[in-house]
């Protein structure tokens, strides 16, 4: 379990930081989502990997930590409203400078201020 | 217990609140509210740091939680600063943006009384994730407030900000995740002393921590290889929105100091932590790369941008140093940098009014129509900021380069800091001659000045020359403060008593 966890941590980090690094935004988004995703299942790990274990005391012989749980639950509300936020701002701003590119101006141009 | 420590955060969060609810309540009923929040603020932080200042720790366990479990609140020297100087700021910036900014763009106090409510809690919270917790408040209210008033180069702007700080965040997680993966608690005070104790194995993966959490501060603090999205971002924004926006490097800074001194330096002292020694050059390389941004402005807005790189630059390297003389000479130039970069950003917009459609721009344009009273001002404002006598900066500056003397570091901090000192100087001057004594033979533009604005303005430069005359009791208060951070073993014992003084009482 311990191997997928960590492939699947390392596949979604090196995803989104591939898809930070493009010059559009919605593959910067994307790349903030799935990067995002990695951040809280590493999060979640760092509770410890166990199985059968609820995170209540005294249901079973041995629980899971709660904490963590109860972390990564903040962290997901807090990453779906700055992933809200972001696409509004990136749909704006592809509306507003008339380009998705990340500086506002494709590269080949001079750029004002 | 006391519940005078949770006010700075709950105030704001309601009136925030309150303000967003009632969005269709006439924007004049609004300015009240978020003026009357700001000044209680002010009220409420002045009441803390007389008596955090006077004595010992002030703690607030919410829910009745007994540390190290549940949310914890600390009050001690440094944190009570910090709120007095953002409450001060807030006030201004409240009261500038009154009078006509904040009707711009819908819901700009809504906003400013919910970054108020993230800064107030980051400086308050004894608990890393809480932290995490605060700092996102206070970045997604400043995303929004960043675009206030719309525009192409605000827009632009955003972009660069909200990504590079979604990245940060993402940082931050890890960094916080791997700390509670090896030592099991969040609670500052509790890390501090498991991390003091941790066996030889996990120490770099702690190391690994720190760092990150270093690179988080730095986005914030906008230190040099992660500052580039400053200059842009804090050009573009409106200019009570720039003025708040000066604490909030001030605010990274907090969190370096805050987790340096008392999570990883609990056994080695803040400069023996690892993370400590990369602040050196890399503050160092910001004051000079702010330095030469101030020469190349293109406009007074950006050259204040560049000048509050240049003051996170100075700030850091004196922290940097780690004596308590240095300490105390650095959070002396903070209250005076975020001020005076502050004050500055509001002086270039009523300069930028009065000037058509030249504004800021360093560029001949006609005569302004009140350009004696804007030309005194600008002149006493830049010998502030530049840290010519008799103002603030130079006693600042003065101490610093005294700290800094007779150590091995003096020589690369003198000549950076003086010339970097020099070339605002220059910078200044030439902004200063363009926009008052050289004017194109046009009829000057007729323009009534709204007189509040300039008070606001004018108040906060003789801030200046209050922190120079007052600057004896100012320094031994920041003395004071100095050793609280060195002793992060207070901070610790103030909470084990609180933990044992929760469970007696169950």
């Amino acid at each position: 379990m311990e191997v997928l966890f960590a492939a699947a941590l390392g596949v979604l980090t090196f995803c989104g930081v591939y898809l930070i690094l493009r010059a559009r935004t919605f593959p910067v988004v994307l790349g903030l989502t799935l990067l995002s995703h990695a951040v809280n299942l590493f999060l979640f790990g760092m509770g410890r990997l166990t199985l059968e274990a609820p995170p209540v005391i005294g249901e079973s012989s041995h629980q899971a930590d709660p904490l963590p749980q109860a972390l990564v639950l903040t962290a997901i509300v807090i990453g779906f409203a700055m992933t809200a936020f972001v696409v509004v701002l990136a749909l704006r701003a592809a509306v507003e400078l008339r380009s998705d590119h990340v500086d506002g101006v494709d590269p080949d141009e001079d750029w004002r201020p | 217990m006391n519940h005078l420590i949770i006010l700075p955060v709950l105030i704001p969060l309601l009136a925030g609140a309150f303000l967003v609810v009632a969005f269709a309540v006439p924007l004049a009923l609004q300015r009240l509210i978020s003026l009357l929040s700001t000044a209680l603020l002010v009220l409420i932080a002045w009441l803390l740091f007389e008596r955090v200042m006077a004595g010992n720790h002030v703690l607030y366990t919410l829910g009745n939680w007994s540390p190290p479990f549940g949310i914890l609140l600390v009050a001690d020297r440094l944190s009570v600063l910090m709120l007095l100087i953002t409450a001060v700021l807030a006030a201004f910036c409240a009261l500038y943006a009154g009078r006509g900014d904040d009707s711009r763009g819908a819901h700009f106090h809504a906003l400013l009384q919910f970054q108020l409510a993230g800064i107030n809690g980051a400086f308050l919270t004894g608990d890393l994730f809480n932290l995490f917790v605060c700092f996102e408040i206070l970045l997604i209210a400043s995303y929004a407030l960043l675009l206030h008033g719309g525009g192409i180069a605000r827009c632009r702007a955003s972009l660069h900000y909200v990504i590079l700080n979604l990245v940060g965040s993402a940082m931050f997680i890890i960094g916080v995740g791997i700390l509670y993966g090896v030592t099991g608690t969040l609670n500052m005070a509790d890390l501090a002393v498991r991390v003091a104790n941790a066996p030889a194995a996990d120490l770099p993966l702690l190391t690994a921590a720190s760092l990150l959490l270093l690179v988080v501060f730095g986005i914030k603090a906008a230190l040099l290889p992660l500052l580039f999205w400053l200059p842009r971002a804090y050009t573009a924004a409106s200019a009570p929105v720039a003025a708040l926006f000066a604490i909030m490097t001030k605010v990274g800074v907090y969190a370096m100091l805050r987790v340096f001194s008392l999570i990883f330096g609990l056994e080695t002292g803040l400069v023996g932590t690892i993370a400590w020694q990369w602040l050196w050059p890399l503050a160092l390389a910001t004051l000079a790369l702010g330095g030469i941004g101030v020469l190349g402005a293109i406009n007074l807005r950006n050259l204040t941008a560049y000048m509050v790189i240049v003051s996170v630059g100075t700030l850091l390297a004196t922290l940097a140093l780690g004596s308590r003389d240095a300490l105390a000479a650095g959070l002396f130039y903070l209250i005076h940098s975020t001020l005076m970069t502050a004050a500055f950003f509001l002086l270039a917009d009523l300069i930028a009014r009065q000037r058509g459609e030249a504004a800021d721009h360093m560029v001949i344009a006609a005569a302004m129509a009140h350009k004696r009273t804007l030309g005194v001002v600008y002149f006493v404002g830049a010998i502030a900021l530049a840290g010519l006598p008799p103002f603030s900066g130079f006693v600042s500056k003065v101490w610093i380069l005294q700290v800094a003397g007779g150590t091995d570091r003096q020589a690369w901090l003198w000549p950076l800091l003086l010339i970097a000192a020099f070339m605002i100087l220059i910078a200044l001057s030439r902004a200063g001659s363009k926009f008052f004594w050289r004017q194109s033979g046009e009829p000057p533009l007729r323009f009534r000045m709204d007189p509040a604005r300039l008070g606001v303005v004018i108040t906060m430069l003789l801030g200046s020359v209050v922190l120079s005359v007052a600057a004896t009791p100012v320094m031994s208060l920041m003395l004071d403060t100095a050793d609280a951070v060195l002793s992060p073993g207070a901070y610790v014992e103030a909470v084990e008593a609180a933990a044992r003084q929760t469970g007696e009482e169950r």
